[in-house]
């Protein structure tokens, strides 16, 4: 028979002035099984503790049941009690007779009688309870970071500096991001690429990273602290030991008009290229879809012009496999394009462009070198005109969120070009102002007021070309809805910051969760802003939603502390509250035949397939077995098992069963 | 409905612990007062929750039955009470069929900052329980079921 010490407390008056804890002990004391059962003022004062383990030894108690406040309050408490008394830990309980009790209720019979109610069913579990033990995981101390723009390059850094490996891996042909096409950034307009150059160099030179640019995720299997992710290296065609990075390659290309991504289709690039000249690193790669000798099987000019033979045309996609114990996603954003809108011209008008494609036009190493033309004919713009919340905020676009980062960009473009077009004029159409951050209100100020730009509140309907003119139709709410035409020779429309193209599949491949827009998941909105769901899998930057620059940085740090905090451990312990798939004697091994409910329950991909096999090593049956790592304890699959194979330690229905019993068989 | 005052209904709550489980211990926090018919059973998710434990429930005794976790797509576990819900939907039917009288489940969710929603639920619950009356019915085909050996316990 069961041994339970049971405990009640007074929390000072907060129980015992509704609950007539003594009758409590004293009923509970006469119940089957119950060995001691006592009342005291403050059971989680060291007195308390003391007595619980006093008791433990005393008696020779196989299990504790302490009627206090919320086990989310003391659960820990009088856990530590017990193991500190040589008692397994998970052997005692809670019964919450305070926040489900004592406060929620007058002072009477039927308080008390409920009081004994929970502590009985909670005596009644605990005789079902086994004792567990913290399930200990080793670490792999090397994070794998994906993508390399500045979310990634600050984590990396960061990860790498508190002396961890960490393998960055860039989908590009250099780290970046979007970053590295801005031109200045708000609010203090510093040049972009003087502050993030140094950080990419950093990183290429930094002992602790290893850097996979050109290369994309393959595949991750495993969990925290034990990930296995394959790494697709994809063909440079160009040996990058040899390659000296020269560029005389792409002056000698013959393929010289591809629109450049970097900048955002404004300008062109070679077959073979680097995609801007502070590429990290700096060495080309050849674009196979537009290569002449890829297409065509004809031209190897590149090959002719390289001094040191660097050019491997049959190189192909090598995958590799590397062990990690954390991931850190950043793979960043992208921006709607123009033919995206309709309203404004499906994009086929050459003048009206997107934020990003203004900034290389104001970008100093931009395709205009900083001055801002016309991509239409070169003329510089006389008139201006941006539309904010292009896209973003707009239900009817599939877009109901702001994309956070527009009103500042727009206020710093029309800031820009009144410092570039001295006698420009520039409107900017917005629905809302949203300047909330350190000096950023200051700044929208100042290009309301210093830089003289014209701030219209209301939307614009539509825009359309007439005699190399745009004409602008749009309404200023502020002036009682009056219709606003303008003639400008330029649109820029802040298009919405969107979800990165592939980042979908991306989640899927990790089995991190993603919101309707799929950004990925954050695990809690407020307190967990960097963990996704997936243990060990973490979150930076504008993947989780569209954020600037500062923003994107705190949480890069962020998630490199999560990392380091991961690997500061060379074993994880985790509660055990996990599912087990039961295990039985020969001939039965186990009740599970493999109907595999529970893995399609699993949100954690913690169920594995298991052949149980004889002496003779011929397969029995095909059975489910948990991976403890992944497993968070959600015990969906115990509901979902058809031959009640599974049970979550814990939790398990023999527990609940009792328990149930227990309220309703007197 | 005529409210029966005599009667007290057994109430047996199934919640998960980080959403209703939270949102009950806030009630308390907030000092909100509710009727003691209900007891709760504490478990990790709503998606752990066998459905089966609500046909036992009504076996041994029980008047009602509450089932109550995070709203959709708060659920701790990502999906687990997206199951729950799946399930309940299914199962109510099938209750509903076989002639259980499903008026006594109360399904609901109950975030964790919703300590007056929890109150209102609890009291709401059981002033429906007593106008309804005790659940003998049930009780009755599951004594039946017992003693002709339909219902075996291991």
């Amino acid at each position: 028979m069961s041994k339970i010490g049971v405990f009640i407390c007074h929390c000072g008056e907060n129980i015992s002035a509704t609950v007539d804890v003594e009758r409590v002990a004293r009923e509970i004391g006469g119940m089957e099984g119950v060995a001691h059962a006592i009342d005291y003022k403050y059971m989680c004062s060291d007195p308390g503790q003391t007595f619980i383990k006093e008791a433990v030894k005393k008696y020779g108690l196989d299990g504790v049941v302490v009627g206090a406040c919320s086990p989310r309050m003391h659960e820990p408490t009088f856990r530590r009690a017990c193991a500190e008394a040589g008692l397994n830990p998970y052997l005692c309980e809670m019964a919450n007779l305070r926040e489900h009790c004592s406060w929620v209720h007058e002072k009477s019979e039927e308080t008390t009688e409920k009081a004994i109610d929970l502590v009985k069913m909670l005596v009644e579990k605990v005789k079902k309870n086994k004792p567990l033990d913290s399930i200990k995981v080793p670490v792999t101390k090397k994070a794998l970071v994906i993508g390399g723009g500045i979310a990634g390059i600050q984590a990396s850094l960061d990860i790498a500096n508190t002396g961890h490996k960490v393998i960055l891996v860039e989908r590009d042909p250099s780290i970046g991001g979007h970053m590295s096409q801005l031109s200045e950034t708000f609010p203090t307009l510093d040049c972009s690429q003087c502050i993030l150059t140094p950080r990419m160099v950093e990183v290429a030179q930094h002992p602790n990273i290893k850097l996979y640019t050109y290369a994309e995720l393959e595949s991750l299997e495993g969990f925290i602290g034990n990930f296995k992710a394959k790494i697709r290296l994809k063909a440079k065609s160009v040996n990058y030991s040899t390659c000296t990075g020269c560029g005389a390659c792409i002056q000698k290309c013959p393929v010289k008009k591809i629109p450049s991504e970097f900048n955002a289709g404004l300008g062109t690039r070679t077959a073979i290229y680097v995609p801007f000249p502070q590429a990290v690193p700096n060495k080309p790669v050849i674009d196979r879809v537009n290569c002449n000798y890829y297409k065509r099987g004809a031209c190897k000019i590149c090959e002719k012009t390289c001094q040191v033979g660097s050019i491997e045309w049959d190189k192909e996609d090598e995958i590799i496999t590397e062990e990690v114990g954390a991931v850190v996603l950043a793979t960043g954003f992208d921006v709607k394009g123009t033919d995206f809108f309709p309203e404004y011209g499906y994009g086929q008008y050459k003048d009206v462009l997107t934020g990003l494609q203004f900034e290389r036009l104001a970008s100093a190493s931009g395709p205009t070198f900083g001055e801002i033309r016309r991509p239409s004919d070169g003329a510089v713009p006389k008139k201006i005109v941006f539309i904010a919340c292009a896209g973003s905020r707009d239900p009817a676009k599939g877009i109901p969120y702001c994309s956070k980062i527009c009103c500042m960009y727009t206020a710093k473009h029309a800031m820009l070009y009144q410092h570039k077009v001295h006698d420009g004029e520039s409107t900017v159409f917005y629905m809302d102002i949203r300047a909330g951050g350190k000096n950023y209100e200051e700044f929208v100020r100042r290009a309301i007021e210093e830089d003289t730009v014209n701030y219209v509140r209301g939307r614009v309907a539509r825009v359309y070309e007439k005699n190399g003119k745009l004409i602008v139709k749009g309404v200023d709410t502020l002036l009682g809805g009056e219709q606003v035409e303008i003639e400008a020779d330029m649109v820029v429309l802040a298009t919405a910051g969107v979800a990165n193209c592939g980042s979908e599949q991306l989640a899927q491949k990790l089995h991190v969760s993603y919101d309707p827009y799929h950004f990925f998941a954050e695990a809690h909105p407020k307190l967990k802003p960097v963990e996704t769901n997936t243990a060990g899998i973490y979150l930076a930057g504008a993947c989780q939603a569209p954020k600037d620059i500062p923003e994107t940085v705190g949480m890069a740090s962020g998630a490199a502390v999560k990392v380091a905090a991961l690997f500061s451990n060379d074993e994880l312990v985790r509660e055990p509250v996990v599912a087990v798939v039961n295990r039985l004697a020969p001939p039965l091994y186990s009740t599970c035949v493999g109907c595999f409910m529970c893995e399609t329950a699993c949100p954690y991909n913690a169920i594995e397939h298991e052949e149980i096999k004889g002496r003779d090593g011929s397969l029995i049956r095909n059975s489910a077995r948990v991976n403890q790592g992944l497993c968070q304890g959600c015990g969906t699959c115990v509901a979902f098992c058809r031959s009640k194979s599974i049970d979550i330690q814990g939790y398990t229905n023999e527990q609940v069963y009792a328990e149930v019993m227990s309220l309703l068989n007197d | 409905m005529s409210s029966n005052t005599d009667f007290e209904p057994k109430i047996i709550a199934f919640v998960c612990n980080w959403c209703t489980y939270a949102g009950a211990d806030l009630t308390g926090t907030s000092r909100l007062k509710y009727a003691t018919n209900v007891k709760i059973v504490r478990f990790p998710c709503t998606g752990r929750i066998d459905f089966l434990l609500l046909l036992k429930s009504f076996a041994q005794g029980a008047d009602g039955v509450i089932v109550s976790g995070c709203h959709p797509n708060d659920c701790h576990y990502t999906s687990g009470n997206f199951h729950a819900r799946r399930r309940w939907i299914a199962f109510r039917s099938v209750l509903d069929l076989m002639g259980v009288d499903i008026r006594r489940i109360q399904y609901s969710w109950v975030s964790a900052a919703e300590g007056s929603k929890w109150a209102d639920l609890v009291n709401n619950t059981v002033a429906d329980i007593r106008a309804l009356g005790p659940y003998a019915e049930y009780q009755k085909v599951a004594d039946y079921l017992e003693k002709e050996g339909y219902n075996e316990e291991a």
